[in-house]
Formats: structure tokens, C-alpha cells, sequence
């Protein structure tokens, strides 16, 4: 009902807003932009200087400068005992790099894409995740593995996995997820002071995006807290969580649901490992209704834990089944239209979020 | 070891004084002689890529005691343990190193305890060579809260970072590509110190370890990787998991020695020459061909793939600890009677401990949720319930 009145009220105003809002892009824009992959550059350059012990491995990150431009200047700078080129072996230089760890040095290392870290997995989980507790204390690993994750465009079957999920299960590590040029910086540097195993999800699509940064995010003391989640977008009427990619969906999807009346609330995870499950909850509770938007598997997936959590916490709460959008249940296609299919689209989230609305048609029997 | 060994014999200064007509020469008691002595090795060295180290060992009866009562303590603490886990006082895996002694007290005589070492889940006695108590071997073994990982590891997972051991590793061979990864630490931070990585024959055929040692040879760290042959991957025979059992040329383009692992001297000269080797030259492999008497673990009976005569006739003719007795008394260092006495005491000993360790907590139920994370900011853990059991990681 108040979404009809919301809807007549923004036909009539709308003309007047518009101007408005092109005044207000221009000032954001009058912000430092900065794309993640500077972010994330200009992360890792700080607290390589800041501390002498954190050190970057993998492959082509020196004289390459990055397969992606990540590491971008910093043999020239930092030199090659600083910045190593490794081998194409992964279980070696994972294994090294924890080795590494466990004397007290913070290595970075860096995996081309995270389909190659399950070469190295056993280091990740059995060497790094498990040994604080297996020692009772004796031996922290200060080590963050960094690296793409999820899908690109066209890379085919091998090359798209999210292993959010995979590494999220795991008691022991950290998996970060960043979104925003602000969250590339915070979250990395945060990885890296911190004393755990971290699994460090970017994305190879947001490399090249840019975001404001506020002159906060750029001073090289900046740094995000680990396990919190950040409300994107305030709503009221459907709680939308994404993160990495999916976030920039989510919000897109937000800006067409409110031309329908629906105002939602869209939660940038940031971190799936910790899970903020109190700001989930809290969302949740006021909006009583919940999407959850992620490009992995969707079996036993990262939505899979936040529908538990959020059943388990606020069923009361809840107006409508919580609904899961995820990437296809099948091995990633290259064509162009299946690849399409197969990953979460803006629509499918603005279908999702109408469904929990109750607004939609009914769904079309299965086959 | 031999310190507390000096404040049990204290008694014996007595023994130090004799007439100066004695025909013999006047001589310290062999716990503080440091009188050097050279010993040739049971064999020579086999080289691969690399000039072997001389046969002749230096030493002296205070090594050679040492030796002794070091190899006595950890012969006696592993038929211990067996005991205890047939009585189901340990549980899960127990892997013994009876017979494999002198790799571990041969390596700490040439080495410091700022040098690392790491190695598999056939840890306890390397764990004893690097400063581990008895106590916590048992309390560990146990279960309790008095082991070195409060009894949260278990046999397989025994560490002590303040000498420099890293563990302790369930994984077989993933400890390599670690070891090599404290070697890079050292050389990164300029130490001047080196890592031995030990494996088994069967671990020796993994890929990580080829990937960690070409990363090694490249980046010139100072790893030396020593193979504990002891002949058999679990059941398996070398000849049947290996095409070239021969695991000292494994390295192909990284220098290699054969060394005769039941003789401590010959393990402690060949990681004194690894060590100066490590340090100039990047990494080496040592080959130490040992034996081990127990199965691959308490339930592997062991006689299943090897013949007990094999078995039997190692113990006769190559045991570690009865070469030193038979060189110590062969050296007249000490008596028949003297070395039987540091048996007994070992014996009491272990016996002691083991009583003590009985004694240990288990580990208070709150510990379920402690060191999962170094730094847990306050997050939530679960139990199997977690409507009934949560906690907040410190």
C-alpha cells in the first residue's frame, strides 16, 4: 500500500529530483576515484613498507609486474628478495610460503586464480588453518593467500569456481571478500597485519572498476575490521546480501526494485569467514525478508549458511522464504549466451526480491 | 639429558680421585670429559654431486655418554608408549621411532637449537632431541593438559617453537615444502642458521617435495632434507614405491649423501657437513638408512610385509644403541655396569613420568574453543548444538 502512494509521490517529484541528483554525481565525482586494482596495489606497497617482514610470492608477480598489474611496481621498488617469482608449482610455494609463516615472517602469496590454489589446498587447510589449534598456541601462520576468484568472461569450466564456500567451511582461516576500491585497501591490510591464515577472494571483473575514496581510505593507516559487513544500501522491505561482484548487481537490481516500490536493503558481506551474522540478522529482522546473491555453487554455498543462520535466529521474523540466487549448478560453459545463464543476473535478483514481495506471477510448474 | 644425569652421579666425584701411582693416567669422569676421541664410521659415506666427509668423527666420552643415555631415554619412552596405548591410555595413531634414535641425537650434536627442524608424525624422540620433556611426550600422548600441545594434538602433532621445531606433520611430505619455508625465513632474515626437513622413504616419492626443493636450489635456501629410509612406506617395500630407491640422488642437481643412520657419529658428521654445505652452497640431501623395530604404527604388527629374522637381525647387528655401549666400554670410558645403571635410571624415569603424567587434567572443556585463531575477534564458535553450546573466540 505505501509502495503505491511511494511510486505516485516519485512520478510527480521526479523531474524536480533528477537535476539534483546529476548536481550530486558531480560531487562525488569530484572525490578521488580509484580503481580496486590500484587499491589493492597501493595496499600491498604500504604495508610492505610498513613492515619488513611481509614479503610477496607467486607467479609473474615481479618482472611481469602482476599477471593482473597488482604488483605493479614493487620488485622495482621493494627488490627481489622482497618480491619473488615463483615456479608454476603451486603445493611447493604454498607450502613455503606457510614454512615461511610459522618462523614469523607475513608472507603474501599470491595465486593466479583460485581453481590453481586447489593444487596447494592440503597447505591451506592442514599446514596453515589447523596448526594454531593442533600446537594450543604455539605456532600462529600470519600468512594471507590472495588472489582472483569466481568467474571471469569466456575462461571456461576450470577457470570460473568461487571457492568462498569451500574455504568459509573451514575453523581456522579468514576468507575476505572485497567489493569497493575502499574494501580492496581496508580488508587487505587488514589481512595482512593480521596474525591468522587469511583467504583473500578478489575478483578479476573489478579490477579495472573504479570507486570513490575518501582521503580516510587513502591514508595508509586505513584499515577495515575483519568480520564485519556493510549495508551498502538502507531499505525496508527486502534484504538483498551479495558480495564481491554480485554486490554492484545487488545494487543495480536495488535501483530498479525502487522504480517498483520495493526499497531494499542491500548488505556488502565483506567478510564470509568471519560471518556477520549479527548484522544479517539485525537486516533481517526489520526487512523480514530475505535474498541471498552469490556467483558460486549453489549446493551446500555460502546462501546456504546465511538461510541457516537466519532460520535459525529470526525465523519469527520472516514473511517469505528465504531465497537463494547463485551461480548455475552445472561447470561454468564458455558460449557467450549459456555463460550468460549461468551466472546470477541483475534480473534474476529483481526476480527473486519481487518473488519474496509477493509480487510476482506464480512460478511456472517444474518441468 | 646429561644434566640430569650430573646431578644424580654427583655423588659419584668421589670415583675422580686416585692414587697418583695408579698405572692408568688420572682421568675426569666421563660425564664431563671432553678428551677428544676419533672414531671411523661403520662405513664410509656415499656421495652423489658432492665430495663425501671424511670416516673419521670427532668425539669425546661426554658426547659418547650422551649418546648413550639419550638414545637409552628414548628406546625405553617408545616401548613405554606402547604399553600405554595397549592399554588404551592412547588413542587414535601412534607412530615409534624405536631404532631410528640415532638420527635424532647424531643430528642435535651438530647442530644448534637456533637451526630448525621439522619432520612427520614419527615425531617423539626428535622432539626429546630439540628439549622436549618427558612429561609433555606422555601428558601429550595422553591427552592432557600437561602435553606440549595441551593435548590438543595427540602423537602426530608435538611442536616447540622456542627450539626451533616446527612440528610434528600428519600429511606425508607436506612438512617439506614447510621445511624449506623456515630455510627461505632464515636466509630472509639473515640467521645464518639452517632447517633439516626430515621425511620417510615413502614420502620421498611426493611431488611438493620436488616442487620445494627446485624453489630451494633456485633461491640457493639453506634446507637440507634428510630421508629417513627406514625401508618401508607403511607396508610397502622401497623397491615397490620407488623406481630408483637410491633417495640421496633423488635431487638430481642438488648433492647428495648416503649415510649410515644407525650410527650416530656417521649421522652427526654428515649433518655437520650438510650444515656448512646448506649454508654456502643451498640445499643437500642426506640419505640416512635406518631401521625402525615397531610396525609402521601400534596397528601395524610390522611382520606382515618383512621377515622377523630381517627384523632380529638389525637389532644384532646394527643397533644404534648397542654400537656406542659397545665403543664406549671397547674405549674403556666406562663400565659394563656403569652403562647398566643409566639404563635403570631411564627406566625409573620413564616410569616416573609416566606415573606423573597420569596425573595430568584432561584439558578443561573450555579449551574446546580456544587457539582456533590467533587473534578471534570476539567471533562466535559452535558446538554440535549450537543452540546449546556456543562461545565467543578469544
Amino acid at each position: 500500500m505505501l509502495g503505491v502512494v511511494r511510486q505516485k509521490m516519485l512520478g510527480q517529484s521526479l523531474p524536480k529530483i533528477r537535476p539534483v541528483v546529476s548536481v550530486l554525481r558531480s560531487y562525488s565525482s569530484a572525490a578521488k576515484q580509484m580503481t580496486v586494482r590500484d587499491a589493492l596495489n597501493s595496499a600491498l606497497d604500504e604495508e610492505m613498507s610498513a613492515d619488513p617482514k611481509v614479503f610477496l610470492m607467486g607467479e609473474e608477480v615481479g618482472e611481469y609486474q602482476g599477471a593482473y598489474k597488482i604488483s605493479k611496481g614493487l620488485l622495482d621498488k621493494y627488490g627481489p628478495e622482497r618480491v619473488r617469482d615463483t615456479p608454476i608449482t603451486e603445493a611447493g610455494f604454498a607450502g613455503i610460503g606457510v614454512g615461511a609463516a610459522y618462523y614469523g615472517l607475513k608472507p603474501v602469496v599470491e595465486f593466479m586464480t583460485f581453481n590453481f590454489s586447489m593444487q596447494a589446498i592440503d597447505h591451506i587447510i592442514n599446514s596453515a588453518a589447523k596448526s594454531n589449534y593442533m600446537s594450543a598456541g604455539q605456532m600462529s601462520v600470519p600468512i594471507v593467500f590472495r588472489g582472483p576468484n569466481g568467474a571471469a568472461a569466456g575462461v571456461g569450466a576450470q577457470h570460473s569456481q568461487c571457492y568462498a564456500a569451500w574455504y568459509a567451511s573451514c575453523p581456522g582461516l579468514k576468507v575476505l571478500t572485497p567489493y569497493s576500491s575502499e574494501d580492496a585497501r581496508g580488508l587487505l591490510k587488514a589481512a595482512i597485519r593480521d596474525p591468522d591464515p587469511v583467504v583473500f577472494l578478489e575478483n578479476e571483473l573489478l579490477y579495472g572498476e573504479s570507486f570513490p575514496v575518501s582521503d580516510e581510505v587513502l591514508d595508509s593507516s586505513f584499515c577495515l575490521p575483519i568480520g564485519k559487513a556493510k549495508i551498502e544500501r538502507v531499505g525496508r522491505d527486502v534484504t538483498i546480501t551479495a558480495f564481491s561482484k554480485m554486490v554492484g548487481h545487488a545494487l543495480k537490481a536495488a535501483e530498479i526494485l525502487e522504480k517498483d516500490g520495493i526499497d531494499a536493503e542491500v548488505i556488502n558481506l565483506r567478510s564470509i569467514r568471519p560471518l556477520d551474522r549479527s548484522t544479517i540478522n539485525a537486516s533481517v529482522r526489520k526487512t523480514n525478508r530475505l535474498i541471498t546473491v552469490e556467483e558460486g555453487f549453489p549446493q551446500h554455498g555460502v546462501g546456504a549458511e546465511i538461510c541457516a543462520s537466519v532460520v535459525e535466529e529470526s525465523f519469527a521474523y520472516l514473511d517469505a522464504p528465504v531465497e537463494r540466487i547463485a551461480g548455475a549448478d552445472i561447470p561454468m560453459p564458455y558460449a557467450a549466451n549459456l555463460e550468460r545463464m549461468a551466472v546470477p543476473q541483475v534480473e534474476d535478483i529483481v526476480r527473486a526480491a519481487k518473488r519474496a514481495c509477493y509480487r510476482s506471477v506464480p512460478l511456472a510448474a517444474a518441468a | 639429558m646429561a644434566l640430569s644425569y650430573l646431578r644424580s652421579s654427583s655423588s659419584r666425584s668421589a670415583n675422580l680421585l686416585k692414587p697418583l701411582s695408579s698405572s692408568l693416567p688420572l682421568r675426569r669422569h666421563i660425564s664431563t670429559d671432553t678428551t677428544p676421541i676419533t672414531v671411523e664410521t661403520s662405513v664410509p659415506f656415499t656421495s652423489h654431486q658432492c665430495d663425501a666427509p671424511s670416516r673419521s668423527v670427532e668425539t669425546n666420552p661426554k658426547e659418547l655418554l650422551t649418546f648413550f643415555r639419550d638414545m637409552a631415554l628414548m628406546r625405553r619412552m617408545e616401548i613405554a608408549a606402547d604399553s600405554l596405548y595397549k592399554a588404551k591410555l592412547i588413542r587414535g595413531f601412534c607412530h615409534l621411532y624405536d631404532g631410528q634414535e640415532a638420527v635424532a641425537v647424531g643430528m642435535e650434536a651438530a647442530i644448534t637449537k637456533k637451526d630448525c627442524i621439522i619432520t612427520s608424525y614419527r615425531d617423539h624422540c626428535t622432539f626429546i632431541g630439540r628439549g622436549g620433556t618427558l612429561l609433555e611426550v606422555f601428558a601429550e600422548l595422553m591427552g592432557r593438559q600437561g602435553g606440549c600441545s595441551k593435548g590438543k594434538g595427540g602423537s602426530m602433532h608435538f611442536y616447540k617453537k622456542d627450539s626451533n621445531f616446527y612440528g610434528g606433520h600428519g600429511i606425508v611430505g607436506a612438512q617439506v615444502p614447510l621445511g624449506c619455508g623456515l630455510a627461505f625465513a632464515q636466509k630472509y632474515s639473515k640467521d645464518e642458521t639452517v632447517t633439516f626437513a626430515l621425511y620417510g622413504d615413502g614420502a620421498a616419492n611426493q611431488g611438493q617435495l620436488f616442487e620445494a626443493l627446485n624453489i630451494s636450489a633456485l633461491w640457493d635456501l639453506p634446507a637440507i632434507l634428510v630421508c629417513e629410509n627406514n625401508h618401508y612406506g607403511m607396508g610397502t617395500a622401497e623397491w615397490r614405491a620407488a623406481k630408483s630407491p637410491a633417495y640421496y640422488k633423488r635431487g638430481d642437481y642438488v648433492p647428495g649423501l648416503k649415510v649410515d643412520g644407525m650410527d650416530a657419529l656417521a649421522v652427526k658428521q654428515a649433518c655437520k657437513f650438510a650444515k656448512e654445505h646448506a649454508l654456502k652452497n643451498g640445499p643437500i640431501i642426506l640419505e640416512m638408512d635406518t631401521y625402525r623395530y615397531h610396525g609402521h604404527s601400534m596397528s601395524d604388527p610390522g611382520s606382515t610385509y618383512r621377515t622377523r629374522d630381517e627384523i632380529t637381525g638389525v637389532r644384532q647387528e646394527r643397533d644404534p644403541i648397542e654400537r656406542i655401549r659397545k665403543l664406549i666400554l671397547s674405549h674403556d670410558l666406562a663400565t659394563e655396569k656403569e652403562l647398566k645403571d643409566i639404563e635403570k635410571e631411564v627406566r625409573k624415569e620413564v616410569d616416573d613420568t609416566i606415573t606423573q603424567a597420569k596425573e595430568s587434567p584432561m584439558p578443561d572443556p573450555s579449551e574446546l574453543f580456544t587457539n582456533v585463531y590467533a587473534k578471534g575477534l570476539g567471533v562466535e564458535s559452535f558446538g554440535a548444538d549450537r543452540k546449546e553450546l556456543r562461545a565467543s573466540l578469544p
